[in-house]
């Protein structure tokens, strides 16, 4: 059995101080196998979005740890946190976050560029992640010529286009209208069938529908894990 | 990631923002080409003073009459004998030429155009020691002279004044009511930026004395040395006749003045040299002001982009590569407005700024373009370098 995607420990992340302290997460333990399609919902508050950016490797937890494919990243300095999230890691903002005024194709060139890649076939990567969600005919296109939805699918070729072994999706859908919603989860779906791993955030249960474990937090912890039609019955976490 | 890859980064990153771009680099373009201009205008005036001091030749002095001394019972006054004293080879064998000057302001009228100038007296000599050349028509003669006719020299702007585009030559013209003719017109010695050589008019000191001023002692006296390095035994001969003619006994208080082109030379340079300090003073608080422009638009354009930064974090962005392009951006704004700056100097120094013509100073154009690229350079990479230090979240969550 290969090693989990994720594997959290006792995960803590405390904002402010004295007083004010803030317990955004109070302890979480999770594990994430290969090929899970897994929907955290919760409350705003509850430290959902807390908890994605640690995954993503944009924040670093209080205390607690957690290994990416095994690989503790709270030991990882500043370069090699950037060659985590550029290698291991495909994030999907809520709110796009494409760089403005720079075409869809040179958007999703990008985390090839960081990665030292020739620019002959990081075109033909790029070109090739920007059709798999249907938008080759846009890739001269500057995100504000595009719309909502396709935006949302430009964000999702980037986070693909370096094969990550994890896609991280903070309400990818939040922003969007219920027909470009519907196109972004099929999208997640192929993607999904495909053996990627997928973690999103959602507050949407027809969105959370299509993950297959669907792990509910509060005040920063987790209150309920369900799985539904396992696909990998032996790999139960042990904890659980 | 190969730096050619990230300049490629850079060059998108400025041709993102078009106008955002060209503003910042308009702001250094002015500042670099105000301190270039503004010092090459001082500098200008400065050299323009040289010139036309020069032009007047080094080998001239001129005798001024001092104050009255009231213990002397002989008369101080610079007189036509004293004049023919100083003419003597063997007294004063370094001295090639004397020129009397009776110079007095007379209004000179032509049909409805009247016109006020300086009217020199003189011989025929001063033409050659003041280098001034007739463009047109002919000087006085030495027959003038001795018949005092009634004859003028005029200088370039007063024909302009009087005549306009017409020929001066042969024409009559009214000096503060007495008939002269124009009989020739001197050759355009330029401006000094202080006056205007070039308005004047010259008659021969007889007719001048007959005619306008009487027969009074005269105001100047210019005297051509030999040549060079004769001026200064030239200037002790005529110490010494002044002093025998004058009866001066005390060398520190003589009732005249000599000074010799050179010592004009070095008082004028002087006053030209603290017109281009102060010039100076303004093109340094212009760069301040540049300066502190720059560093606005550089801190805004970048901490604009913290967001940016933020993604670019995200999607695994080594601190290094956004420093770099950031760093790359910021040279490639404030290299090309500084450039454009010096181009612009360049442009405008080919004109006249309140009638000097600028001349630049090489040391003014690497001040002005090192002091804004470094300011540019600094601004531009700090608050990137501040941003890129941030925590991906933080720098994504910048509003």
């Amino acid at each position: 059995m290969s090693k989990p995607v994720i594997e959290v420990t006792d995960l803590v992340k405390t904002y402010g101080e004295g007083e004010a302290t803030v317990h955004a997460l109070a302890g979480v333990s999770l594990i994430v196998e290969r090929g899970e399609y897994v929907a955290i919902m919760g409350s705003s508050g509850s430290g959902k979005s807390t908890l994605m950016h640690i995954l993503g490797c944009l924040d670093g937890p209080t205390s607690g740890r957690y290994r990416l494919d095994g690989v503790d990243v709270s030991d990882l300095n500043d370069q090699q946190l950037a060659l985590v999230r550029n290698r291991r890691i495909g994030f999907v903002f809520q709110a796009f976050n494409l760089i403005p005024r720079t075409s869809a194709l040179a958007n999703v060139e990008l985390p090839l560029a960081y990665a030292g890649m020739k620019a002959g076939p990081r075109r033909e990567r790029a070109m090739a992640a920007l059709e798999m969600v249907d938008l080759g005919n846009r890739a001269d296109h500057d995100p504000n010529q595009l719309s909502g939805g396709q935006q949302q699918r430009v964000a999702v070729a980037r986070a693909l286009v370096s094969e990550p072994a994890l896609l991280l999706a903070d309400e990818p859908t939040g922003n969007l209208d219920s027909k470009s919603t519907a196109d972004m989860l099929s999208v997640l779906d192929r993607i999904n069938r495909e053996g990627r791993t997928i973690v999103l955030i959602t507050h949407e249960d027809e969105v959370a529908a299509h993950a297959r474990r669907i792990i509910r937090l509060m005040d920063g912890q987790v209150v309920s894990d369900t799985r539904k039609a396992p696909r990998y019955a032996a790999e139960v976490p042990s904890w659980a | 990631m190969g730096l050619t890859e990230i300049f490629k980064f850079a060059l998108r990153g400025v041709a993102a923002n078009k106008l955002r771009s060209g503003l910042t680099m308009l702001g250094i373009l002015i500042g670099v080409a105000a301190v270039i201009l503004l010092v090459a205008v001082g500098n200008g005036s400065r050299v323009a003073v040289e010139q036309s001091l020069q032009n007047l030749g080094t080998n001239t002095l001129t005798v001024t009459s001092g104050r009255q001394i009231r213990s002397s019972t002989y008369s101080t006054e610079l007189t036509l004998s004293i004049v023919d004293a100083l003419k003597d080879r063997n007294a004063a064998p370094d001295v090639k030429s004397v020129s009397p000057i009776v110079q007095s302001q007379q209004t000179l009228t032509v049909g409805d155009t009247d016109h006020t100038t300086p009217v020199i007296g003189t011989t025929t000599d001063y033409l050659g020691a003041s280098n001034s050349k007739v463009a047109q028509g002919e000087a006085f003669t030495a027959d003038d002279y001795a018949k005092a006719g009634r004859v003028l020299v005029i200088g370039a702007t007063t024909a302009s004044e009087l005549f306009g585009a017409d020929d001066p030559i042969g024409r009559p013209v009214s000096v503060g009511g007495q008939i002269f003719t124009v009989i020739g017109v001197l050759e355009k010695k330029g401006s000094t930026g202080f006056n205007d050589p070039d308005d004047t008019a010259l008659a021969p000191l007889t007719s001048v004395q007959k005619a306008l001023t009487g027969y009074g002692p005269v105001n100047a006296i210019t005297i051509v040395a030999v040549d060079a390095d004769s001026v200064t035994a030239a200037q002790a001969e005529v110490t010494a006749i002044l002093n025998t003619k004058m009866h001066v006994t005390s060398t520190t208080n003589t009732p005249y003045q000599i000074r010799s082109a050179a010592q004009l030379l070095a008082t004028r340079t002087e006053t030209a040299q603290t017109f281009t300090t102060l010039l100076g003073a303004v093109a340094g608080i212009s760069l301040l002001v540049g300066g502190i422009g720059i560093t606005n638009i550089m801190m805004v354009t970048v901490t604009e982009r913290t967001r940016e930064i933020g993604i670019r974090k995200a999607l695994g962005a080594p601190r290094r590569v956004i420093l770099t392009q950031f760093l790359l951006e910021a040279t490639l704004l404030s290299l090309v407005g500084g450039v454009l700056g010096v181009i612009g100097a360049f442009i405008g120094a080919n004109f006249q700024i309140t009638g000097i013509t600028p001349v630049i100073v090489p040391s003014s154009v690497g001040l002005a373009l090192g002091v804004s690229i470094a300011i540019g350079l600094f601004f531009g990479s700090y608050p990137a370098s501040r941003a890129a230090g941030l925590r991906p979240i933080d720098a994504l969550r910048y509003e």
